[in-house]
């Protein structure tokens, strides 16, 4: 096993990449912060389309994903710009607990060029501080990892979930954390992740989600035939969602699942399985895990889906060798040699841990290459 | 050398990970304890997509993995193409 290498951040969580983030509280704010971002090399601005008039759980939400994003470990200090002052202190605020630099601007009064002017000088002063900093030794149980597949297949089920649960058992063996979701995807073997909580109040918690999640989709009087599975899951060969949800369990490995969270909650039950209650749409769903503080993520894919995240790494696992061969660009870990039985899931297992590893220490992966940074915001319903 | 791949006994489909020609006599593994089956594929049936290696009756559970993946309405047998045509979701029913 390498050594590994993370930056340790003012909270003592290790993070693997070291960004300065503009982070926009609304959507009108978006146009200054990518401003800031062009001015200032080695800055990323992380436009989005919401953050007005939002309220109640929607507007939780909102703060939660917010001040998660900023308070990841793989970023190192942050800017905040919103339209008016109280909203973007409190987002400011509360990634200021984790100690790590961050400094709040509101355009309202100032306008977007005076807002751009001083934003950028701090941007400056922040960037050049993080590119100072330097990695040092961690160890795997200092990361937190998130799983999600996507465009999945039969392949999916049968080898590249199957490769990924290996490395999940292994972390969780060493004492690293490792978020699951994709609530509305369990559907068909729901019952085999209740079975798998560590306690019966988390059984519960987890159950009540899932038949909350389920009731919601009922409730707008419709099934969801045409969208689960989906068109691509279909062509791929996978026939109703108990067939696609049984693929994607394989990921989650063996190991008891010692916490249930809400989106962009934090895990805070120590190391080990959590799952998270979140959509099934890749780019909301990875927004949501980095948001809790997941710092490297595993995607496995059958037909191909091509997600990034601008602070969190994906990497892609794919078995399909189709898929391999005509998007090579977007697969980091080949293992249809399980199909062909070239190689058995142990191997796989290790490839795809050596791979982590090299990500860890600084390699990008092909969505980050490809500069793959859909960051998307849940939205639980429309705004006021 | 094989041409699917099964989960473990007792399920009723495989999925080829190869494309099989119709009439095909093709060889699966069972990947719980390595052994193997023959059938003869009765259509074309694309890599990554399933084909019966057991009779199912008319609205019987159809089992992958062990466990039902939703059942179907007129049956297959041995060697059929299994996929939308011909099973369907328990679930989702609103």
């Amino acid at each position: 096993m390498r050594q590994l290498y993370g930056y340790r951040r003012e909270n003592g969580k290790v993070g693997i990449r070291n960004h300065v983030i503009i982070l926009p509280v609304d959507d009108i704010s978006n146009a200054a912060c990518e401003a800031v971002a062009k001015n200032i090399q080695g800055t990323l601005a992380l436009p989005h389309a919401y953050g007005r008039l939002q309220y109640g759980k929607d507007l939780d939400l909102h703060f939660r994903t917010m001040i998660g994003t900023g308070a990841n470990p793989n970023v190192a200090a942050a800017i905040v710009i919103g339209i008016e002052p109280n909203w973007t202190k409190i987002v400011a605020d509360g990634i200021a607990k984790t100690g790590k630099p961050v400094a709040w601007f509101s355009i309202e009064g100032h306008g977007d060029l005076e807002t751009i002017r001083r934003a950028s000088m701090k941007a400056k002063e922040f960037v050049q501080w993080a590119t100072e900093l330097q990695r040092e030794p961690i160890e795997l149980k200092d990361l937190v990892v998130s799983i999600k597949c996507g465009e999945s297949d039969t392949t999916t089920g049968l080898a590249s979930c199957p490769t990924v649960a290996q490395a999940v058992d292994r972390l969780v063996d060493a004492g690293a954390t490792v978020i699951f979701g994709e609530t509305s995807e369990l559907t068909g073997g729901e019952h085999l992740i209740a079975d798998r909580c560590a306690t019966p109040e988390l059984r519960a918690k987890f159950m009540a989600l899932y038949d909350d999640y389920i009731a919601e989709i009922k409730s707008s009087g419709v099934d969801l035939l045409g969208s689960q599975p989906t068109q691509g899951n279909i062509a791929g060969g996978l026939s109703t969602i108990e067939e696609k949800a049984l693929g994607n369990i394989q990921k989650t490995g063996t190991k008891p699942i010692i916490g249930v969270l809400e989106s962009a909650e934090e895990p805070k039950n120590g190391p080990g399985l959590y799952f998270m209650d979140t959509s099934s749409a890749a780019a909301e769903c990875i927004t949501l895990m980095a948001a809790a503080g997941a710092v490297v993520h595993f995607f496995p894919t059958g037909q191909g889906n091509i997600i990034g995240n601008p602070i969190e790494p994906v990497i892609k696992v794919s078995a399909n060798p189709k898929t391999v061969a005509t998007m090579s660009e977007h697969i980091d870990v080949d293992c249809s040699g399980l199909l062909s039985r070239e190689i058995n899931l142990k191997q796989a297992g290790d490839q795809l841990m050596d791979y982590l590893c090299r990500v860890v220490n600084g390699r990008f992966t092909a969505a980050e290459a490809l500069g793959h940074r859909e960051f998307v915001m849940t939205k639980l319903y429309r705004s006021a | 050398m094989h041409k699917f791949l099964i989960h473990m006994r007792g399920d009723h489909v495989g999925v080829a990970t190869s494309d099989i020609k119709a009439g095909e006599k093709v060889i699966g593994v069972f990947m719980d304890d390595e052994s193997t089956i023959e059938v003869t594929a009765k259509s074309d049936i694309p890599l990554g997509h399933k084909i019966a290696i057991a009779d199912v009756e008319k609205n019987g559970r159809v089992l992958k993995y062990g466990l039902p993946i939703g059942y179907a309405p007129e049956g297959f047998t041995v060697g059929d193409y299994v996929h939308t045509h011909n099973i369907r979701t328990s679930r989702w029913e609103v």
